[in-house]
């Protein structure tokens, strides 16, 4: 396959694909039944609190957020970076985010206190919030993956590829530093007000919209029957390799940061001793099955050059990067705020004491609406535009 | 009084005279109500840790009362706009008990993330929650070091008028401002501690150097809670 040649074609609409739209579309009903009735009920009927705040919408969500950002992967080393093999896929990269990024959006939006305010949020600005700027950023990137995609489309806009790359990339770095920052910015909780979130959110991105790149890719093309090659499925498992050993790294450096400084003890030894609920997610979750277990199945030997340890390792990481998203978001706030450092809490408001937290059927429905949303979007858009290549099989040996 | 008059124009005829009961209990301002909040002003509370009572909710119940918050039999949901905090230390096992709420500090980090502004501070130092532009996200209640605010997770009936509430929206102590706009110098946890006869709690001008509050902190000194955090609070304790 070359390049230059490159052949896209939609979905064929059969009954596998309007059966899938429809599972899918059942998914996002289901999930907005859900909103409904906690809209009407109030979030008392969550397991969120006044001490848990936030809970599994915002696991869902800023994952979603953070693998849309990381999804643009492909395009990126495509488009900015010159990658020839990539280039075919640059145009599912920017449909996987946008996609994703919708997801994630709407989970937040259907889970604030006064959805009905959206209007609210988009014309009242404080832009010393964070939260302020993410709104631009999060919009801006639709419309930046939108003057992308329709760069890629038009043969004649060919030379304007690599610019409307470069701006899709400075935008998701941003974004993404954005995302972090939401946490970064927080002074008073201890398991936040830390610089390195925005750098470790921009990592944790590579590695989950990786991920979610590889499953997506590989599915469309076994749905669709186009071969997908070795060379390129393992190419994509080796750079997933190294961004979830690099999250590994971040996270090392956030906990022996955190293990240095003696006020930060209290709250390592809650993620890191292995008694708390959110210590063995780290460790059996976020560590075991979402980091080491797929490394091991992308370097090992046996596994390395195994398709389905490869997808296996994907589906891994995504896991995994749920579980951490858990522990990051729930697992700081169940952490007890001090007021008064070296002293014991007592209140009737739970003070002193690590917050209660147990989601919810409607907090999952919420989340997995937003993933619901990401998916009907990227098949919607797989059948009605030429997104995919009609060949991802190997290049032949040059003679 | 003709009938089309608007309510500013009656509202500024009425504070121009002053004082008017309208009815048992329902006074109009005292004071100009379109006169604006400014900064020669700052109003502040002092706790005297010493003073407070381990076993006295007694600013709590007129708190809850005051504004209407309702046991709703949640602990965890439920709204608590000011509580008693238990404060052990395990050297030596002194026990302290002080009223926690909102620190209507000068930099309030509640203000600075919430992305539409609701959450802001007024020129006299108190900071509210506007309910108009409130959309329910809670991030202030995730930047604010005191956990000082609650979200309302339910509907609500049989609000105040003074109070303002209702579910999807995040609040916390307004330090009464109901009661300083209409200048009565207190609030209600101030009131009810000076009723108890512990006087622990004494509101005030920090702006004003002859002022009860200023007096007591010139004189005994006072400490914010969490001072590392620069955020120049405007309730402050004494005795920690």
């Amino acid at each position: 396959m070359s390049i230059a040649s490159t052949r896209y074609a939609t979905l064929d609409a059969g009954r596998n694909y309007w059966g899938l739209l429809a599972v899918l579309a059942g998914v996002v009903l289901a999930g907005f039944a859900g909103f409904l009735h906690l809209e009407h009920e109030g979030h008392w009927i969550t397991g969120m609190n006044n001490q848990v705040v936030w809970g599994i919408p915002h696991v869902f969500a800023v994952f979603l957020i953070v693998a849309a950002s990381g999804a643009l992967n492909v395009a990126s080393i495509a488009s900015v970076f010159g990658q020839a093999a990539y280039k075919p896929l640059a145009r599912l990269s920017g449909l996987l985010a946008a996609a994703l990024l919708s997801g994630g959006l709407a989970i937040l939006v259907l889970d604030l206190g006064r959805p009905d305010r959206l209007i609210v949020a988009m014309t009242y600005y404080n832009f010393k919030s964070i939260f302020a700027w993410n709104i631009f950023l999060y919009t801006g990137l639709l419309a930046v993956i939108a003057v992308y995609l329709f760069v890629l489309f038009q043969p004649a806009l060919a030379r304007w590829t690599r610019a409307a790359g470069i701006m899709a990339l400075l935008w998701r770095l941003i974004l993404t530093t954005g995302t972090g920052a939401i946490f970064g910015f927080l002074v008073a909780r201890q398991g936040y007000d830390a610089a390195i979130m925005a750098p470790l959110f921009i990592i944790m991105s590579f590695s989950f919209g990786t991920a979610v790149f590889l499953l997506v890719l590989a599915a469309a093309c076994r749905g669709s029957g186009r071969v997908l090659g070795d060379a390129l499925l393992f190419r994509l498992k080796n750079l997933l390799a190294v961004f979830v050993s690099a999250v590994l790294y971040f996270v090392l450096a956030y906990h022996l940061t955190n293990l240095y400084a003696t006020e930060h003890h209290g709250f390592e030894a809650f993620i890191l001793n292995f008694e708390s609920l959110y210590s063995k997610l780290f460790w059996l979750g976020q560590v075991g099955l979402g980091s080491l277990l797929p490394l091991a199945l992308f370097y090992s030997p046996k596994t390395r050059n195994c398709r389905v340890s490869a997808l296996v390792g994907a589906s891994l990481v995504i896991i995994g990067g749920l579980i951490q998203m858990y522990v990051i978001i729930i697992g700081g706030q169940a952490y007890p705020l001090i007021l008064f450092p070296g002293m014991e809490e007592s209140s009737s408001f739970f003070d002193g004491v690590v917050a209660s937290y147990v989601p919810s059927i409607w907090e999952f429905l919420l989340g997995i609406t937003g993933v619901g949303i990401g998916l009907i979007l990227t098949v919607a858009g797989l059948g009605a535009l030429d997104i995919l290549p009609e060949d991802l099989s190997d290049p032949e040996p040059a003679s | 009084m003709s009938l089309d008059l608007t309510r500013r124009e009656f509202l500024q005829g009425a504070g121009a005279a002053g004082a008017l009961t309208l009815a048992p209990g329902v006074f109009l301002y005292a004071k100009d109500p379109e006169a604006p909040v400014t900064d020669a002003v700052r109003w502040g509370l002092l706790v005297d840790t010493q003073v407070c009572q381990e076993d006295c909710n007694a600013c709590v119940d007129a708190c809850n009362e005051e504004h209407n918050l309702q046991d709703l039999g949640r602990p965890e949901t439920d709204a608590q706009w000011i509580r008693k905090l238990n404060v052990r230390d395990p050297l030596g096992g002194r026990t302290i008990s002080l009223p926690m709420m909102c620190q209507h500090c000068e930099n309030p980090p509640c203000v600075d993330v919430c992305p539409t502004g609701a959450s802001f501070r007024r020129e006299d130092g108190i900071v509210l929650v506007d309910k108009h532009t409130c959309i329910g996200c809670r991030y202030c209640m995730m930047a604010c070091p005191y956990k000082a605010r609650s979200f309302i997770h339910e509907n609500l009936t049989e609000q105040l008028p003074d109070a303002p509430r209702g579910k999807g929206c995040v609040e916390s102590c307004t330090m009464c401002v109901h009661k300083v706009d209409a200048g009565e110098n207190t609030t209600a946890c101030a009131e009810a501690c000076h009723k108890d006869g512990h006087q622990a709690i004494l509101f005030g001008d920090l702006n004003d150097p002859d002022s009860e509050i200023s007096k007591r902190i010139r004189e005994f000194g006072a400490t914010q809670i969490r001072a590392d955090l620069g955020l120049n609070t405007g309730v402050r304790y004494q005795n920690l």
